[in-house]
């Protein structure tokens, strides 16, 4: 199922405009995850999908060929998945699977074999009969996604659904819930504000800001090519290199960095993972912070540019802070992005 | 002074209290239950005599009722008034909970303005309408002296029930009558078993409202009071008023039995 949306918009009677003309199209079996932080207007636009949200006049939302702009939630076929879950306390795990098929008079033999089908999708078989209340935070997770699912919705929704687990238990699970999001095959959108979650799951990430998209792309894309500065730092923490622009160098505090000829007048931004500890390397500076995370150092370094560069060292030892470092950043590791007051469409 | 000493010592004031207000007087009331000349046997009589029997189921019924009107008027008012904002909701609301301020002596009098022989149903349709001085009368009063309770109860229970568990009934295609049923009322249970108790046991106490509308109104606050002030009959009535006592006593523990069971299942 195609979900078109077109110039959906947000206005509270208040004024505010939670969502700016917002268009976009989710191909069938696609994952579209709507990126940003709190406040931009991923979760309006979620919930005016859904049918929770009355948008502005002139606003549209198709599922296939069908325009249910005007259609009430109840009859728009959705499954959503909240971020508190939204689990129903007094009924078990199979109750709350089977409630969407229950309200829609499915018969009896039917139901009980689809909720069985779901069950063993996703791995709740154990659970079958248990309070939703005895479950776990990834159990609760898994029943939530399993009950939007259960009645073949055309759309499935998904407003933050890993927020609710604590950090460690949110890296497993979302590689599980990307696994079964594609086992389902349902056309999804998925709300977050955090970038991992995003890369991980999505065929494609609408970030958003200020409820405007300022970018949709594959994650790669966004990654290596950000339209604006906003996504480049939203996505995979790009950090701006402020200098004076010459042919072919960009003239910082720390030394001459070589850059394409190419570049011309741009921003330059350069990502912690790509810059090097080299002792031939063009740019100096003084080692400030020296933090240890398991798997690399992260570095804090002054004097390169005017705020605090930060660099990911692999090695197995760091300098110590204080000691002067020189540096090497690759010319195809740059990001160039027109200078900031010249935005593209 | 040792930490033990200082907490016996802040527990002192509620020990004196519940000994000389609660234990006390009831250790008192089941004694002089005792002391006439059928000693204890006066429960065996009070078991006997079919009019206190009568009486107590008399009274746990119109109890019963109350509790359940005042319930259903209230949930009703309750769920809209803290669902909806309109212009004049706080007028409304102090409205319906002013006869929070009256005592039962007051109930009484409005019912028998409106019900009484002289009242302003009788007076627009003479000759038939007097239900102020028999059990309708005593139930509406009741009854108008629960709402206010219940509804604020109802109101506060409202305003914390997770609003996402209706929308996601909502797309899974519940209609709104079905909401009600599998969302709303599961969530609000434990309080409405909680305000309908109270109602409830403050029907099977009242006093006030029974006195002023008639004397012989067979409510069993009324008997023991025509026993006690008419026929001098202290064994009797405090006899009864335990009766009363441990009906209402038994009566909630079901309820909050069955409220704690409700509470579990929802978390």
């Amino acid at each position: 199922m195609t979900l078109t949306i077109t110039n959906a918009s947000k206005t509270y009677p208040d004024g505010t405009r939670a969502l700016r003309p917002t268009s976009l199209t989710v191909g069938p079996g696609e994952i579209l995850s709507l990126l940003g932080p709190s406040g931009c207007g991923k979760t309006t636009l979620l919930r005016i999908i859904a049918g929770l949200e009355r948008p502005d006049p002139g606003s549209e939302v198709r599922f296939g060929d069908e325009d249910v702009t005007r259609l009430a939630v109840e009859r728009r076929n959705v499954g959503m998945v909240f971020q508190s879950y939204a689990l129903f306390p007094n009924m078990s795990v199979c109750a709350n699977i089977g409630y969407g098929l229950k309200v829609r008079k499915v018969p009896a033999a039917e139901l009980t074999r689809r909720v069985d089908e779901v069950l063993a999708l996703c791995r709740l078989e154990d659970h079958a009969e248990r309070p939703v209340t005895a479950l776990s935070g990834g159990q609760r997770q898994r029943v939530a996604l399993a009950r939007a699912v259960a009645p073949r919705p055309r759309i499935l929704l998904l407003d933050e659904p890993l927020s609710a687990l604590d950090a460690a238990l949110r890296d497993s699970l979302r590689d599980e819930l990307a696994a079964m999001l594609r086992q389902f095959d349902i056309t999804a959108v998925f709300v977050t504000h955090d970038q991992s979650e995003a890369l991980a799951i999505a065929d494609r990430i609408a970030v958003m800001s200020d409820g405007v998209m300022q970018q949709i792309g594959k994650p790669e894309e966004l990654y290596r090519s950000p339209a604006s500065a906003f996504v480049a730092r939203f996505i995979g923490n790009a950090m701006p290199l402020p200098g004076r622009m010459e042919p072919g160098r960009l003239v910082l505090k720390g030394g001459v960095l070589p850059v394409p000829e190419a570049a011309g007048r741009s921003d330059v931004y350069v990502r912690a993972e790509d810059i090097h500890l080299d002792e031939d390397g063009p740019l100096q500076g003084t080692l400030e912070t020296v933090s240890f995370s398991g798997g690399h150092y992260r570095l804090g370094i002054r004097d390169v540019v005017e705020d605090t560069l930060f660099a990911t060292h692999p090695g197995r030892q760091a300098p110590a802070p204080g000691d002067r470092v020189r540096l090497r950043i690759s010319p195809d590791d740059l990001v160039f992005l027109p200078q900031s007051g010249h935005m593209p469409e | 002074m040792t930490n033990r000493i200082f907490v016996a010592l802040c527990l002192l004031p509620l020990a004196v209290f519940s000994m000389a207000f609660l234990a006390l007087p009831i250790v008192r009331l089941v004694q002089a239950s005792g002391e006439s000349a059928e000693g204890w046997g006066i429960y065996l009589q009070i078991l006997q005599t079919p009019r206190y029997l009568q009486t107590l189921l008399q009274t746990v019924l119109v109890s019963f009722a109350v509790a359940l009107t005042a319930l259903a008027i209230s949930t009703t008012a309750g769920l809209f008034l803290a669902r909806n904002r309109f212009p004049g909701r706080g007028a409304l609301l102090s409205i319906l909970t002013l006869p929070l301020a009256f005592p039962g002596v007051v109930i009484g009098f409005l019912i028998i303005l409106l019900g009484g022989r002289q009242g302003l149903f009788n007076t627009l349709l003479p000759g038939h309408v007097v239900f102020a001085y028999s059990l309708t009368g005593l139930f509406l009063g009741y009854l108008y002296f629960s709402i206010p309770r219940v509804l604020l109860t109802v109101m506060a229970a409202t305003e914390k029930l997770d609003p996402s568990l209706e929308e996601a009934a909502r797309t899974l295609g519940a209609s709104p009558w079905r909401i009600v049923v599998d969302v709303i009322l599961p969530g609000l249970a434990p309080s409405l078993v909680a305000a309908g108790a109270i109602a409830f046991a403050t029907a099977m106490g009242a006093f006030g409202t029974a006195f002023t509308l008639a004397t012989d109104i067979d409510v069993l606050p009324m008997v023991i009071y025509t026993e006690f002030t008419l026929s001098a009959n202290i064994a009797m009535a405090s006899a009864l008023s335990v009766v009363l006592g441990l009906a209402t006593w038994i009566l909630l523990l079901v309820a909050r039995s069955f409220a704690g069971t409700t509470v579990a299942a929802g978390g």
